[in-house]
């Protein structure tokens, strides 16, 4: 590859400082007493704590996925710590009490903590290592109705609703990661929506891991009642540490009848170094349930950081005419990993799913795209049509494409197309021979490739995206 | 149209170029005044369009000897985007295709680019719709390629009337059209003929790199050389094109070997 395309892909990460900041943090490794002092810790409902335990049972029987397309040395469990806070730990009661070097840290990192300084219309609940430390915004929208905030504080005031829908989309033993979650999750958001209610403002969570050998589990539960809808938004990010730290998140989405939940992520967790050596292991479990008639579910993520990504965000199109929607962005460089896309299980009639997978590698990284579409038996008239595109930066890199697809009713209509193209010198010898530079010509090519699904995120987050993804790949010339 | 004492926009001397270690151009001489039309032509493999390539500063080739002077310039101090916005353009034989860059976005930002290098006034979105429509009627262009993205799925000649298209809005000082004749039709042929012969000015230049003849019945060349084996081996007038056409490129390269 050219000098001139290696700079270009070269640049530094921007959120790797740790912040200096007493936590109380429980001794590495995992077992029952250990799940026993978290549960404790967080003041738990016996329910809680057995649906923990039950979970941590069923892990020790389970192995580690060994089919998704990456590479990674085994990881040694016993050497996490599974909880991580911020001290002191007390009940905040205005943002005027949060420690200033934690809102110094989500200032440098560009989260509005402080809700006159807020985006207009956007409530932030933000979780450090593994609590939530703050959330904005909660009583205008406790006003209409709307809870949001800590996963842990749902727990305390919500327990009902909760324990209604906990582990209802991905049970607590899906798979390897989300067992695993489900024993040892810290914190994470709850949001209802309830019915008839269209939420007033977007909704965001914005995760940081902080400690070195802390690992985050947070939970995310939305549920959107029949007739509401709401957009949520996730953003990620990690000091730069030369450790490997395992990130292994689960999120639920359920949506009632006549409910809409749009979920955008922008994902930019420390990716590691040039040559591979640190970064986060992101292994998550995201699952949406359509479950009443005319509900949709749209998953909209940018996947931009982490030295692995494992990542599937899915719907279960139970209700008839109900819709779901995947549009992906992957960018990986240097020697990232990537195996991620969407499943989509058709089961009430009518269901309609679209994906769009823009996959982006540069570097030595290699990129795939897995994605599952299911029509069942009775799922008539499904339709879906998926989209999964590749574009390479340079030589040494590899994309790769695994469609799976599975039609068990003979009127469904399931469309599959996929592209793969290349930014090579040509194309930037075109864009120069007419005056552009290299820089603007990758990101002119980039945004141009991208464009189908940045349309869909919010419009604040779009900006932030298209200057993320101008970090990752631009840089001085040489 | 030769005019004594016209400026000098291009001078190479003794240009030599390898790409992969292997030799290519050895040893070019040429000269482009304002106002003149030259024809580069010689059979496959002379050297034409590592020539033209060499001179828009295209990575894969080495310069590895001799001088080019532009527009009164060392032309190898500049980088290939700064070449483009000094007035040097390039037609290519194969354009590049750019999928989901909408044309109307990569010509107003070329145009703007190209317009800001010359201190001039770059245009918004509606004034350059405004503007490229207009060139677009010389070309006998759908405007509906503006919506397209770059190329993609042109056909042969759209990729050429794109090609001049960009020329027609660049307004460069010297034009190096690299085969724009090729798969062409003779309708395709002469709206892009028609293009390029609209945009002469006493002020500016055009080579044309080809193959055949047939262009140069289209736009009338000053001069016309035979490229053979990475040298100039003969320079003529417009006859000299039709006699090649005739006889073929073998006589000149006999001739040139009497001669030595």
């Amino acid at each position: 590859m050219s000098a001139v395309l290696q700079n270009l892909i070269d640049q530094p990460y921007q959120h790797g400082f740790v912040t200096d900041i007493e936590s109380d943090t429980v001794p590495r490794g995992l077992d029952e007493d250990v799940i026993r002092m978290i549960s404790r810790k967080k003041n738990e409902p016996d329910w809680l704590l057995e649906f923990r335990l039950e979970a941590y049972r069923h892990w020790l029987t389970m192995a580690e996925p060994t089919w998704p397309n990456v590479h990674y040395p085994k990881i040694d469990f016993q050497a996490i710590s599974y909880y991580s806070a911020p001290k002191p730990k007390k009940k905040l009661a205005s943002m005027d009490e949060v420690d200033p070097e934690l809102l110094r840290t989500f200032e440098k990192l560009g989260v509005p903590m402080h809700e006159q300084a807020v985006l207009a219309g956007v409530a932030v609940d933000v979780i450090f290592d593994s609590v939530s430390v703050t959330t904005t915004y909660k009583k205008k929208l406790a006003d209409v109705g709307v809870i949001f905030g800590s996963f842990s504080e749902a727990v305390q005031e919500h327990p009902d609703l909760v324990r209604k829908y906990l582990g209802t989309v991905v049970p607590a033993g899906d798979n390897f990661y989300a067992a695993l979650n489900s024993a040892v999750f810290t914190d994470g958001s709850f949001c209802f929506i309830p019915k008839g209610v269209k939420c007033p403002m977007e909704l965001s969570t914005y995760f940081r891991i902080n400690t070195q050998q802390s690992g985050q589990f947070e939970r995310t539960l939305i549920v959107a009642e029949e007739g509401a809808s709401v957009s949520y938004l996730e953003g990620c990010t990690a000091p730069q540490f030369d450790t490997n730290q395992l990130h292994a998140a689960v999120v639920e989405l359920v949506a009632l009848d006549n409910a809409d939940i749009k979920y955008s992520t922008v994902q930019n967790w420390y990716a590691g170094d040039e040559n591979g050596v640190g970064g986060i292991y992101n292994f998550v479990t995201k699952r949406g349930l359509c479950k009443g008639v005319n509900s949709r579910i749209s998953w909209t993520q940018v996947e931009t950081g982490s030295a692995i990504t494992w990542k599937y965000p899915s719907c279960v199109l139970l209700g008839d005419n109900s819709i779901g929607e995947f549009y992906s962005v992957a960018l990986t460089n240097h020697l990232q990993q990537a195996d991620t896309g969407t499943k989509m299980i058709h089961i009430g009639k009518n269901t309609r799913s679209t994906i769009v997978s823009k996959g982006i590698s540069a570097g030595r990284s290699n990129n795939s795209y897995r994605g599952l579409v299911k029509i069942g038996a009775k799922a008539e008239g499904a339709r879906n049509y998926s989209q999964c595109d590749s574009m390479l930066i340079g030589e040494t890199c590899g994309a790769n494409t695994f469609p799976y697809i599975q039609v068990q009713n003979n009127t469904a209509k399931v469309e599959h197309e996929a592209t793969t193209s290349k930014i090579g010198e040509d194309q930037l010898f075109y864009f120069a021979s007419r005056g552009i530079g290299n820089e603007e010509a990758v990101s002119m090519i980039i945004n141009g490739f991208v464009k189908d699904v940045f349309t869909q995120l919010p419009m604040e987050f779009a900006v932030e995206a298209g200057r993320l993804l101008g970090l990752k790949l631009e840089g001085s010339v040489g | 149209m030769i005019e004594a004492g016209a400026k000098v926009l291009l001078e190479v001397k003794q240009l030599s170029a390898t790409v992969g270690g292997v030799p290519i151009l050895k040893g070019i001489d040429f000269t482009v005044r304002a106002g003149e039309v030259h024809a580069i032509m010689g059979p496959n493999g002379s050297g034409k369009s590592t020539f033209a390539k060499v001179l828009a500063g295209h990575p894969s080739y080495l310069v590895t000897g001799g001088e080019v002077s532009f527009d009164g310039r060392n032309l190898f101090e500049l980088a290939p985007e700064e070449r483009a916005r000094a007035g040097l353009f390039l037609g290519f034989q194969y354009p590049v295709e750019v999928p989901g860059v909408a044309n109307s976005q990569f010509l107003r930002l070329t145009y703007n680019t190209v317009q800001g290098g010359r201190g001039k006034d770059e245009l918004d979105p509606l004034e350059f719709d405004d503007f490229v429509r207009e060139k677009m009627k010389l070309l006998e262009m759908d405007p509906a390629f503006l919506d397209r993205s770059v190329n993609e799925g042109f056909s042969g000649g759209e990729k050429k009337r794109n090609e001049i298209l960009q020329m027609a809005l660049l307004e460069p000082k010297l034009a190096v059209l690299d085969e724009t004749d090729s798969g062409l039709d003779i309708d395709a042929l002469r709206v892009v003929a028609g293009g390029v012969n609209a945009l002469r000015q006493p002020d500016n230049a055009v080579v044309l790199v080809t193959h055949y003849q047939r262009l140069l019945n289209y736009i009338v060349p000053d001069y016309v050389h035979v490229m053979e084996g990475g040298r100039i081996i003969k320079t003529g007038t417009r006859e000299l094109a039709a006699e090649l056409e005739s006889r073929g490129y073998d006589w000149v390269a006999a001739e040139g070997r009497e001669a030595a």
